[in-house]
């Protein structure tokens, strides 16, 4: 399979089974969730769910006065990569044409040097939480091998497609399969690592939040 | 005494002067990335060069290599230099036909024997036997192996007989191969493109007659001092990519600005070749010059590798109808073991036996 042959397979059988693992193991993992139910409470509720849960969302998304600086470090940090990375992959014209391409929608770009800010951004967030995580005992102690997979495919594909743009390393063919590739793995490993947060994290934070309502104390 | 047959004489005959000459030899070192210097090297072995014996086999092609090579810098000095080997064999070309054509392949091959310079453009097709396309009763398979004995060096040009090109395009029906599949113990150097630029094979055979030997190659066996480079690196439309501005239609602002043409499935960032700085048509231009972005023809497999205006970071199947089916087989997995749960936990509610105070 010489270089050629490899950018086709990723960009068409490579992505195929990358999307057919991920929307497969995810359509799976939140449909069961919320399939399992939850028993009837026999005791008399002492407040709504809905309001605290919907409030718990937010709350647990914003930074909050009472949280030391190491708490807001991480939610610095947390906030700077996921902006950054959502902002890179949803409004660089290239990433456009890709979602045109497969799903037929299609929205304005923003510039590319707005999307160099916000990729850099992105990187320098993850370097530095993956530096805090090795510094700080109690989050190393914490931390399993999947925290340090679920950073790695997450960099990668970052780290790849800003050389790509940039033109630093390789030839474009090698980067661009390297890109698509670090994507394709991150979105077959999504639905059985951690990452799966990306569409756990809202209804855990309700279901807090409910349970709180439900019991009568702040949310 | 004077030798009338060396190239410096004829050319002087066709009425191009010294001065024209080492302009020409200047060009081709700067073209081939090679030191000043060397330009002079280059003008004495040319001027010196007796006319090598070059033998042109014309395979499974459409014989655009031979026309692009031929017509495109006519009259110019590289065609001037391209008539200066002695193409003693070649379909297009030679007035001889019929038996009198073979036996001058076969009188050049003999008296040239572990010299000769073999050009060869299209595929070898080996299916069946190769019976797909024969010459003079011979299959084409039966003749390139029969030249490649002989030969000092094998040029194939063009991307048919660099990569298999479009008669190797699937579904392969002819079970058609690129040279390289095929001599394994000569020097091949890939002048690929569809078709490849004239001044490359002008460039590759002034160098061969200069230094005795292939210039430079990159790993699919091409010259690197042309395809070093991508059409994206030297693109006069790269600030137009860098600061991403697309042309979204073939008529839009964009498009009529002059923008990037990634969008519209340019495969000039994958595409090695020597277009966007040595140009087509005596310097005219180029495809992404004239409005459209390039197909990729110098890389291998570029008839397989999807549509030409598929933008390269688009993908080449549908993701759209897998991610679908991929999401009801996924719901209705998670509906179905939800279901087999239920009915576990009913069962085992129904099977449970509340504790009495016999049983204590």
């Amino acid at each position: 399979m010489n270089p050629q042959e490899l950018l086709y397979w990723v960009r068409g059988t490579g992505l195929q089974i990358a999307a057919a693992v991920f929307v497969l193991g995810m359509s799976y993992r939140i449909l069961h969730l919320l399939l399992l139910g939850r028993s009837k409470s026999l005791a008399i509720p002492r407040g709504s769910e809905w309001g605290p849960g919907l409030r718990t969302m937010w709350r647990r998304s914003v930074v909050l006065p009472e949280l030391s600086a190491r708490g807001k470090f991480t939610l610095v940090s947390g906030y700077v990569f996921h902006l950054g990375f959502f902002v890179t992959l949803l409004f660089l014209s290239q990433h456009i044409a890709l979602f045109r391409a497969a799903l037929g929608v299609s929205w304005p770009a923003l510039p590319r040097s707005a999307i160099d800010i916000s990729a850099i951004l992105s990187i320098a967030a993850l370097i530095a939480v993956l530096a805090h995580r090795l510094v700080d005992p109690v989050k190393r102690l914490l931390s399993d091998y999947q925290d340090y997979l679920a950073w790695a495919l997450t960099f990668l594909p970052l780290l790849s497609g800003f050389m790509l743009l940039r033109g630093i390393g390789f030839d474009y063919a090698t980067l661009l399969t390297l890109h698509i590739l670090s994507v394709e793995l991150l979105l077959i490993a999504a639905p059985f690592t951690k990452l799966a947060h990306m569409f756990s994290t809202f209804a855990a934070r309700w279901y807090n939040g409910a349970i709180a309502g439900f019991k009568g104390v702040q949310a | 005494m004077e030798d009338h047959d060396t190239l410096e004489h004829r050319l002087a005959e066709q009425g191009i002067s010294r001065r024209a000459f080492l302009k020409f030899c200047a060009a081709m070192a700067s073209l081939m990335a090679l030191p000043p210097g060397s330009a002079n090297a280059i003008a004495a072995a040319l001027a010196q060069a007796k006319r090598p014996s070059a033998i042109w086999l014309s395979f499974q092609e459409c014989t655009g290599c031979t026309e692009s090579l031929t017509r495109s810098h006519s009259p110019t000095l590289e065609s001037l230099i391209f008539d200066m080997i002695s193409l003693d064999y070649h379909h297009t070309l030679q007035a001889a036909s019929g038996f009198a054509a073979e036996k001058s392949r076969d009188d050049a091959m003999r008296e040239n024997y572990g010299k000769y310079l073999l050009l060869v453009d299209g595929s070898i097709p080996t299916g069946d036997g190769g019976v797909y396309s024969a010459i003079a009763g011979r299959t084409n398979l039966d003749m390139l192996e029969e030249a490649a004995k002989g030969a000092a060096a094998i040029v194939a040009v063009g991307t048919c007989a660099s990569f298999g090109g479009i008669p190797m395009a699937s579904p392969n029906p002819t079970g058609a191969v690129p040279v390289s599949d095929l001599v394994k113990d000569k020097p091949i150097i890939n002048i690929s493109g569809c078709p490849p630029i004239p001044a490359v094979i002008t460039g590759v055979l002034a160098h061969y007659l200069t230094f005795g030997e292939l210039p430079a190659l990159d790993e699919l066996g091409r010259p690197k001092a042309f395809y070093g480079e991508t059409i994206h690196d030297r693109c006069y439309r790269r600030p137009f990519y860098d600061k991403g501005k697309f042309a979204k239609t073939f008529d839009d602002e964009g498009a009529r600005n002059g923008w990037c043409l990634f969008e519209l499935g340019c495969k000039g960032p994958t595409t090695h070749n020597a277009c966007a700085t040595t140009k087509w048509n005596g310097g005219a231009g180029f495809p992404i010059e004239a409005g459209h972005g390039c197909i990729g023809c110098s890389e291998p497999g570029f008839w397989d590798a999807g549509s030409f205006y598929t933008p390269l970071s688009a993908p080449t199947a549908d993701v759209a109808t897998v991610a679908g089916i991929a999401a009801a087989a996924g719901a209705g997995a998670a509906v179905a073991l939800s279901a087999m749960d239920r009915a576990r936990k009913k069962r085992a509610q129904q099977a449970h036996e509340k504790l009495t105070v016999k049983d204590l």
